[in-house]
């Protein structure tokens, strides 16, 4: 299977807050250019799986192995974004480049064209002036998409890029995920909606605080397999906090 | 002719007769330059009682230098600065590792510090050192003072627009400053050096309890203009100017204390922004309700 080595590798990854797991004993690998989507029920530990993968939270267990060599973007659910702050889309469109302008910089020859195309591929040619603050929501995904693409990352993290954004938005959108999907990236998106993840996603995570099932999606979103996840969210084992294995 | 003699004698004489005059119109106009924009960040942030309860806390720290040296430019400087930035950090820390939120944490030590300064500059000076400290002596600028304001206001100036794409990026979207590596505690803490640097200029010329005043009203005026970055920070130094002038022209002919009566020039500014500005002004809101209106 491990032909090449694989961009992220986790081993008896454990995640949780003030030492109580809400992720337990992940072991697997995401291989170079997977397109998985990650399921589970609400509370399963998927935001905080993505957030580990991202590096923005510390394992309390285990390790999440990532090549350093590669380039990651994350989109988080819940961004502490300040929409009332007053900058244009096409601004906060440019900040995607930050790690290759930084703080002083200019833009590299290239980057009007680049922000322009991103803002192209998005839609939102026409809004550079708009104030963020004015745009809908679906406009904003759509923004942040743009800032996704410009960071221009080979591993890409999308906690629930879809909730409460019309299917329009949505088409374009995923899209753009099946482009990057293309070009060779490694893609895990957050999902919640099982029909997009069965039309377009050839792998799937399913987590329930353990890992119910990893593979390609018709072998994961099994009934068998959904009914698993749901009844260990519903009935939480009470011994839950207490893992030996960490403690 | 009549009429341009008596606005020359109202507006212009009083600037060309007296040096002091247009020693505090230079002052306040630097420390307009310095206060604005700072300001307006401070405003877009939602730390606008940040600013309040730092100009506070900078008065033990004026006060022992005070304690020491008398009315010293440098001493009181040097205290005002040490205090600003302990309690800058201070109240990051206890907001971060203790219950209280920052908004407790920091009306809990501008509180105290306020009593401490206050208590200090009575253990050696008198009622009038006091009044110099809280209020400032604007009219009575020295040329080293001057000076120390428009060092102040170029630092800020000059650090502002070095820092400006981290401070935007941090105020914008502090996840992704993070994830980004962008420097957002260092930003942060240069970001509250700057208004300590301005207030404790400040406070020299407006007092420690006003000086707030020349940094924040502006700002919230401007608010009401425009809704771009560079036009509020354009227009938040505006209004600075404005009410300088109107303050002190006006303290002149009405025998005012200078500092209160051009943070009050400030103030009217505001309100009157409040009512007329053509965003989101009370009385354009009340005349345009296109979808209300029948």
């Amino acid at each position: 299977m491990m032909t090449r080595a694989a961009p992220i590798t986790l081993s008896d990854l454990t995640l949780g807050y003030d030492r109580h797991p809400a992720v337990h004993h992940v072991n697997g690998h995401f291989a170079t250019g997977s397109l998985t989507a990650l399921v589970g029920p609400n509370g399963a530990g998927k935001s905080t799986l993505i957030k580990a993968l991202a590096g923005a939270l510390d394992p309390i267990g285990g390790i999440c192995a990532i090549d350093p060599s590669l380039r990651r973007a994350y989109l988080p659910q819940l961004a502490e974004i300040d929409r009332s702050f007053p900058i244009n889309v096409h601004d906060f469109v440019a900040m995607g480049l930050w790690s290759k302008i930084g703080a002083l910089r200019a833009l590299p020859p290239l980057g009007p064209h680049r922000i322009r195309d991103a803002l192209n591929t998005v839609g939102l040619i026409g809004f550079e002036d708009h104030l963020v603050g004015t745009l809908s929501g679906g406009q904003f995904q759509r923004a942040l998409f743009a800032r996704l693409m410009l960071q221009d990352a080979s591993i890409i993290l999308i906690d629930e890029p879809f909730s409460a954004i019309d299917s329009a938005t949505v088409d374009d959108l995923m899209q753009l995920i099946l482009r990057w999907h293309r070009e060779g990236r490694t893609i895990i998106t957050v999902l919640h909606d099982l029909t997009l993840v069965r039309t377009y996603f050839p792998n799937a995570l399913l987590l329930a605080r353990d890992v119910i099932a990893w593979g390609t999606t018709e072998t994961v979103l099994t009934d068998d397999n959904l009914k698993t996840a749901r009844q260990k969210i519903e009935a939480p084992d009470p011994h839950a906090p207490l893992c030996e294995q960490v403690a | 002719m009549m009429i341009t003699s008596l606005l020359f004698d109202a507006l212009i004489a009083p600037f060309i007769e007296f040096s002091f005059m247009r020693r505090a119109l230079i002052g306040a106009f630097a420390l307009s330059i310095g206060a604005g924009p700072v300001g307006v960040f401070l405003m877009l942030r939602r730390m606008s009682l940040l600013g309040d309860a730092m100009a506070h806390a900078i008065l033990p720290g004026a006060a022992i230098g005070y304690l020491f040296a008398g009315l010293s430019l440098g001493f009181m400087t040097a205290g005002g600065l040490a205090a600003g930035m302990i309690i800058a950090i201070a109240a990051g820390l206890v907001s971060r590792f203790t219950v209280l939120k920052e908004d407790a944490a920091l009306a809990s030590f501008y509180l105290i510090s306020l009593a401490a300064g206050v208590v200090i500059v009575s253990l050696k000076g008198s009622n009038v050192d006091l009044l110099h400290v809280l209020f400032g002596s604007i009219l009575a600028l020295d040329d080293a003072t001057l000076i120390l304001l428009a060092t102040a206001s170029s630092i800020s100036l000059i650090a502002l627009s070095v820092m400006f794409r981290a401070l935007v990026l941090e105020s914008v979207d502090p996840t992704f400053a993070r994830l980004m590596n962008a420097g957002g505690s260092f930003s942060n803490i240069l970001f509250l050096s700057l208004v300590v640097i301005n207030l404790v200029a400040g406070f020299h010329a407006l007092g420690t309890l006003l000086s707030v005043g020349l940094m924040m009203l502006p700002a919230f005026a401007a608010r009401f203009w425009t809704e771009k970055l560079t036009g509020l920070m354009i227009t938040s130094v505006g209004f600075g100017f404005l009410s300088s002038i109107i303050g002190i022209i006006s303290s002149y002919h009405l025998n005012t204390p200078t500092g209160p009566t051009i943070i009050l020039a400030s103030g009217g500014l505001y309100l009157a922004s409040l009512l007329f500005g053509q965003r989101s002004g009370l009385i354009l809101k009340i005349m345009r309700r296109p979808h209300l209106a029948r």
